[in-house]
């Protein structure tokens, strides 16, 4: 009995010590909830985002947002949570207590696209009243999409505070979608939020309200329908002017594409087959100008564009005029052999760079200024496609200055238009043969600087352009920049606006149809050269 | 003139003689050299693209052959005889395909020939495999509705890849609306017919599926990339299933990135991006992307970090990555020699009869198994991709599972079944009991 007593008298000291001593670890459901994600479960780690970002905790938002950007690191044998700072110090994510260092056993928490919803959501609440303008917009917009109950209240008391006029705007957003979606919320207060929503207009506010359900007022499900169908014609017009803006952009690669070749063919008359390969080469340069300051000058990187073009304009340059010089001045009126010969060199100068860099992809970063888009109206516009539009464009009006004003510019337009009577006026004609379809091919190279921002950097890249390239000079006119430029720009569009209806495949086709369809009634394109010029 | 010097008749002689005799005598000796040695050793044929548009993907597991033969080799051989491997490059091009094929079996008499990438050039080396009578192990997921008794399929049919892939989606993700993109050729073709009829099974509506086709090496992505986003804008939850062949990726994961499309809006699910095709772009903005294979590099187990050091130290680069269809050579090779070993012959024949039954260890910490029906049994998984270039695996099927030659969810071939065991028939229908004759 008394044996008996004092074993129980013992084992409540004992847990007594043992609650004493495990205290200061599992203090609260906030400890609880972070040594939760040192589990590696997913469920596990949901349950305790919710927890600690409803914790009101000071921890909360450092520990969600190192979440959210892989550097919160768990340990799984003590289960202990740190959070890693931007400035590589590290506290402990339970107690805040900064640690010196996080152990090697530990890595960063893992998460998947639920857990990634989650986690924006639980920033979403926590950063609306942040200090800094761009989190504030962020949290109302991804409070609009979560539409958590839970973030109504938090939303309302930032709403108040809010000066900025696009912030406010995003969180009357977010506020009307919780509303509308919210079971005891009323009549009139969810017919607002359709009117919110419905000012929104884009394809967000069309997912949120074709997602209202059934279970609404009849008031409401009528002015969401009506709201439905005025987002959607709206719609339908921007989706004309976006049509009309891929055209543009698609254009403007072709065009890319093309500026070297309407010199070396339409200018010069040599069917080159290589052209293709110039471009990848120029690619190819980009790549190890990219390699260069990625290894020695990091922080150049966003430079690595500008240095790469006027090299990629040499290296092409160079090996298109080395191209002339050993094998297409020997072939100079005879197309079919300088069609073989081309064929054959751009295959030879495929392999050479599958030899050289191996027959893999090459990873070409985009600078800063060409990643991400913007919004204009309804419309995204993305900032690489931009860019390579106004480049083109500017290549285009160089490349006219040139021959329009430049004494080389003026020799080459002689030789071609009257190669004979070129070279009675004193004109070196073969030298300026090299330096035209040097010219041409340096412009593929550059064109190639600007296709790797938007195509695989691999041995084929040139290949896929080629086509499209003779395609562009012969519907534009063979000898005519204009007619290029006229050319890309319509083959674009009406690319962009036959793909919706028929499809990438068939509108391909019909683009290919209507271009032979075109020839047999104009044979020499859009624009053709009269005159005495025309036969020399 | 009654005499002639010896410098008079070779100077008689033209250069183009001269070279071609010099070529004759080379090709001669060639050819002795070759004979000789194919008395102690065993021939494997490697019938892979190592130039053109398909040797970004195929030059990698020319490297896997000759690193296996290699290993393999270091540890004797097989039967006592040391393995040769005679490459040979079908350039990408269909029809040379069935040349070098007819060449490695015909002219170096190959024991087993390794190769193949795309569908159209497995279907056009069929004809000549069936008539010399020879073995081709393939190593890549592909459409299916196929059983032949020359060939042996070591990738993944629809239903190891394309069908878990799209349960995952409609359990975890409470995907709704499907988009289906690929390439316009036979596979993304045949898998997207399954997959919507397997939709469809599922109730999902007419309307809810979206099908997309695109040409090889589609760069302009800017159009399909928005209407996804319009249509996934219908307030259910979508998803994309990409059949878009390998280099297309690339610049459709570009856009796809511009246009701000996250994986947790709308995820996309690919057949045909793996780590190599990554190797090629900025992973960063497309973190939670998703792919199913039966193979990730990042898969921790001691068998896949022993092959990753291994060939990391054959190819002498530290950075070379390993994917799914080479896993796939490893367990065919492993069987084969298996198989070899068995019946103690390269004989085709016996080694096409040893062969279902055999088993042999996969990288993933399974043991894969031939089956009657010349596919083999496979883990699933999906994975996530990292912002390093790899895959971080999310889940994966409790088991292993069995490959089916014919879907069962088309009307055309349910009742089909391949056995080359009991019927030795590659499209016995099951409810005739009768057998179709060629197994394709």
């Amino acid at each position: 009995m008394l044996s008996n007593l004092s074993a129980r008298l013992c084992s409540f000291v004992l847990s007594l010590f043992l609650i004493a001593f495990a205290l200061p670890a599992f203090a609260g459901p906030f400890e609880d909830a972070v040594a939760k994600f040192a589990n590696d479960d997913y469920s596990d780690t949901e349950e305790a985002i919710g927890t600690v970002a409803s914790s009101g905790n000071k921890l909360a938002f450092p520990i969600i947002s190192a979440l959210q950007d892989g550097r919160l690191m768990a340990d799984p044998d003590s289960k202990k949570v740190y959070v890693t700072g931007t400035d590589g110090k590290s506290i402990d994510a339970a107690t805040g207590e900064a640690v010196a260092s996080v152990p090697d056993s530990a890595s960063a928490v893992r998460l998947n696209n639920r857990l990634r919803r989650s986690v924006d959501a639980a920033l979403g609440s926590l950063t609306l009243q942040s200090p800094d303008l761009g989190a504030r917009l962020q949290a109302a917009q991804s409070v609009f999409k979560s539409r958590e109950e839970t973030a109504l209240e938090p939303v309302e008391s930032a709403l108040a505070k809010e000066t900025n006029k696009s912030v406010k705007t995003a969180l009357g957003e977010a506020r009307a979608a919780i509303l509308l979606f919210k079971s005891d919320a009323t009549e009139v207060q969810k017919l607002e939020a359709v009117a919110t929503i419905k000012a929104r207009g884009d394809q967000d506010a069309l997912a949120l309200l074709s997602d209202i359900g059934t279970d609404q007022p009849a008031s409401v499900t009528k002015a969401a329908a009506s709201a439905i169908g005025s987002i959607q014609s709206s719609l339908a017009v921007w989706s004309t002017v976006q049509n009309a803006w891929y055209g543009l952009s698609l254009g403007s690669v072709l065009l890319l594409a093309a500026i070297g070749l309407a010199i070396t063919f339409g200018v010069m008359g040599v069917i080159n087959m290589a052209h293709g390969e110039m471009v990848m080469i120029g690619a190819y340069t980009t790549f190890v100008v990219q390699e260069v300051i990625r290894t020695r000058y990091p922080a150049l990187f966003d430079y690595s564009l500008l240095i790469a073009v006027p090299l990629a304009f040499l290296v092409a340059g160079a090996i298109g005029m080395l191209i002339e010089r050993s094998i297409i001045r020997f072939l100079y009126g005879r197309p079919l052999e300088t069609l073989l010969a081309t064929w054959g060199l751009s295959l030879v100068l495929q392999q050479a760079v599958r030899t050289m860099f191996g027959p893999t992809n090459r990873e070409v970063g985009n600078p800063s200024w060409m990643s991400g888009a913007f919004e204009l109206g309804q419309i995204t516009i993305t900032y690489n496609r931009l860019w390579i539009l106004c480049f083109t464009l500017a290549v285009f009006a160089i490349l006219l200055a040139m021959l329009r004003y430049s004494a080389i510019g003026l020799e080459m337009r002689a030789v071609t238009q009257n190669r004979r009577m070129a070279a009675s006026m004193g004109i070196a004609t073969s030298r300026v043969d090299a330096l035209t379809f040097g010219l041409g091919s340096g412009i593929a190279g550059i064109a190639g600087v600007a296709l790797s921002q938007i195509d695989n950097v691999s041995p084929n890249l040139g290949q896929s352009y080629i086509i499209d390239s003779f395609m562009v000079v012969v519907f534009g006119g063979v000898g005519n920049l204009w007619g290029t430029l006229v050319g890309a720009f319509t083959l674009g569009i009406a690319n962009k606006f036959l793909e919706p209806v028929a499809g990438a495949v068939l509108g391909k086709i019909a683009i290919l149809v209507l271009i032979i369809l075109f020839i047999q009634k104009r044979p020499r394109g859009l624009f053709a050269l009269k005159g005495r010029a025309v036969e020399a | 003139m009654p005499t002639k010097s010896i410098h008079d008749i070779a100077a008689s002689f033209s250069r183009r003689g001269v070279l071609a005799a010099t070529a004759g005598l080379m090709l001669g000796l060639a050819s002795i050299s070759g004979a000789k040695a194919a008395d102690d050793t065993i021939k494997v044929g490697v019938l892979h693209s190592l130039s053109g548009t398909m040797a970004i993907s195929e030059t990698t597991l020319k490297d896997t052959i000759l690193f296996l033969i290699d290993e393999q080799n270091k540890k004797g051989g097989v039967l006592g005889k040391k393995l040769e491997a005679v490459v040979v490059d079908p350039a990408s091009n269909w029809p040379l395909f069935a040349e070098k094929a007819r060449e490695l079996i015909t002219k170096d008499k190959v024991s087993v020939v390794f190769g193949c990438w795309t569908s159209v050039s497995r279907k056009s080396v069929l004809p000549v495999f069936k008539e010399l009578n020879n073995i081709l192990f393939y190593p890549v997921q592909y459409e299916g509705e196929e059983s032949e008794r020359n060939v042996f399929y070591t990738g993944a049919a629809p239903n190891q890849q394309a069908i878990p892939a799209v349960d995952y989606l409609m359990k975890e993700e409470k995907v709704k609306r499907w988009v289906l993109a690929g390439t316009d050729y036979v596979y993304p073709r045949t898998t997207n017919k399954i997959l919507e009829a397997y939709l469809k099974s599922k109730g999902v509506a007419q309307e809810d599926i979206m099908i997309n086709y695109t040409p090889f090496g589609h760069s302009d992505w800017q159009t399909i990339v928005a209407d996804i986003k319009k249509f996934g804008s219908a307030g259910k939850k979508t998803a994309v299933v990409s059949t878009i062949n390998g280099d297309a990726n690339v610049p459709f994961y570009k856009e796809l990135g511009n246009q701000g499309i996250k994986a947790k809006d709308i995820p996309v699910v690919a057949f045909s991006v793996g780590e190599e095709e990554l190797a090629g772009i900025d992973t960063k903005p497309l973190v939670g992307h998703l792919a199913a294979w039966n193979y990730f590099e990042s898969i921790k187990t001691p068998a896949n970090e022993k092959f990753i050091k291994d060939w990391q130290a054959y190819t002498k680069n530290p950075k070379r990555t390993t994917n799914d269809p080479m896993e796939a050579h490893v367990i065919g090779f492993n069987m084969w020699i298996k198989a070899v070993e068995k019946v103690k012959s390269t004989d085709p024949d016996k080694v096409i009869d040893a062969l279902p039954g055999i088993e042999a260890p996969n990288l993933t910490g399974g043991v894969s198994k031939m089956l009657p029906n010349h596919h083999i049994t496979k883990p699933v998984f999906i994975g996530e991709i990292k912002g390093n270039g790899q895959f971080d695996v999310v889940w994966k099927t409790p088991g292993l599972v069995a490959g089916d030659a014919w879907s069962k969810e088309l009307d055309g071939s349910k009742d089909l079944i391949g056995d080359w065991v009991g019927k030795k028939c590659g499209n016995f229908n099951t409810k005739t009991n009768k057998c179709l004759g060629s197994g394709s």
